[in-house]
């Protein structure tokens, strides 16, 4: 039992819906940002999307291919393992659904990618079937350097780290390996709902 | 209570207020005798928990400010006006009272000692507060690391730890911008971190210093980006942000 903190009252989410609100979030209307590192510039005309490592054979997109397929928006909430979450959040890219058609899997993780050297690990079923996308517009607009432009994962239901920002691609492992912050202490799966923040939550 | 730690695991656990200590005019540090406390790193960070009466609670992030030989554990806390915690934490809190923490957090944003590189630190208003952790680690270690901290703040009242700063250890230099007002009198540098100030005292990439660069995202995008720029392996960069994107 956590004791009373005396004189403490907080300010409660207002008109915010608390069943949007995962247990030790607050809702934020600003968008923050976190980064370990500088921010990567990628130039699109080097930009490529693969998936390989445990396939039966690895799939690559130049930035023009990728762009050309089929690709959808979505409104999400978010929530940062920082406390803030953010609602109603529109994004425009492609389902990882359709990135996997024709690719036969032979591991049941993924380590996510980026420019920068970030990783991060995730179940490959936490990707699969209208879970997550590789997001390149955030409100109608191409997406930020910042925020992970050209282009990042979008797994929302996971806290936000695991929604790797410059993604450039999805390998496949037999077995679940950590990944950035994952080793850093980071709980390995991460459901906000469940308050996975650190290892052992 | 918070039980046993498991190993591995971050259990939440009570600490008590030693004194609130006033740095600037929006700015405090908590000085907390945290029993449980299993040590840290310099530049780690702690979640705090608030909870209400009726059971309501708010969490957040602080940086660390004390170094891990210090005898109490400190956070520094800039109050936000219309923030849920902070206000809490800065005008609120006692002597006496209790604060429900766990941590430490990060393990990336941290420096533990000589690597045989300078060390070169960039903080913007309250980001000043986790290299603080590193200077005091690196007094208290007696270490001879080369360390230069380019501290940028509104205006001087606006310094957090000013006198600790200016009796700063040998082979410390600390070099502090200001971006809205000075002094008549102010010789230090006037308005952002720039090119020139940079040519000034940052090492160059040949010395491969370790860079870390704390504060508002905007302050951090600016001075990370000139650092690359400058030929400095994006690895060695490392940043802690916070606030919107600009």
């Amino acid at each position: 039992m956590s004791p009373i903190s005396r004189g403490f009252h907080g300010r409660r989410h207002g008109t915010v819906d608390p069943l949007r609100v995962p247990p030790g979030q607050y809702v934020t209307r600003d968008f923050p940002v976190l980064s370990a590192g500088p921010t990567p510039r990628a130039h699109l005309d080097d930009w490529t999307f693969t998936i390989d490592g445990a396939v039966q054979s690895s799939m690559s997109w130049s930035w023009s291919e990728f762009s050309a397929l089929p690709a959808e928006t979505v409104t999400k909430d978010i929530h940062c393992v920082t406390k803030w979450s953010k609602l109603d959040t529109t994004w425009r890219g492609v389902s990882v659904d359709v990135l996997f058609e024709g690719v036969t899997a032979e591991g049941a993780y993924i380590t996510a990618w980026s420019d920068g050297g970030y990783t991060t690990n995730l179940p490959l079923a936490d990707v699969r079937d209208g879970k997550a996308w590789v997001a390149y517009e955030y409100d109608g607009q191409p997406l930020a350097p910042e925020h992970g432009g050209p282009a990042r994962l979008l797994v929302p239901h996971l806290y936000f780290w695991k929604s790797a920002k410059w993604v450039r691609g999805l390998t496949l492992t037999v077995t679940d390996e950590p990944g950035f912050w994952e080793g850093y202490g980071y709980n390995n799966y991460g459901d906000p709902w469940r308050e996975q923040r650190y290892q052992g939550d | 209570m918070a039980g046993a730690a498991l190993p591995g695991r971050l259990t939440w656990q009570l600490a008590r207020v030693v004194e609130v200590t006033p740095e600037t005019a929006q700015t405090k540090t908590l000085v907390l005798d945290a029993p449980d406390w299993a040590g840290h790193r310099a530049g780690q960070h702690v979640d705090v928990r608030l909870t209400a009466e009726d059971g309501y609670q708010a969490q957040r992030s602080y940086s660390i400010a004390s170094a891990p030989e210090d005898d109490h554990l400190m956070l520094t806390v800039e109050e936000i006006p219309d923030g849920e915690v902070s206000p809490y934490l800065a005008e609120e809190l006692r002597a006496g009272d209790e604060l429900e923490l766990r941590g430490p957090i990060g393990g990336w944003f941290v420096w533990e000692g000589s690597e045989g590189a300078p060390l070169l630190m960039f903080g913007g208003g309250s980001g000043v507060v986790p290299l603080r952790a590193m200077l005091r680690h690196r007094a208290a270690t007696s270490d001879s690391t080369p360390a230069r901290l380019v501290y940028s703040a509104r205006s001087l009242q606006d310094v957090i730890y000013r006198e600790e700063l200016e009796r700063s250890a040998d082979g410390v230099e600390v070099c502090l911008a200001l971006t809205r007002s000075w002094p008549e009198d102010w010789t230090g540098h006037r308005g952002r971190v720039n090119d020139a100030l940079l040519d000034d005292i940052a090492w160059p990439a040949s010395d491969t210093p370790a860079i870390y660069i704390c504060g508002p995202n905007g302050f951090v995008e600016a001075i990370s980006r000139r650092m690359v720029a400058r030929g400095h392996d994006p690895v060695r960069v490392k940043t802690e942000r916070f606030g919107p994107s600009s």
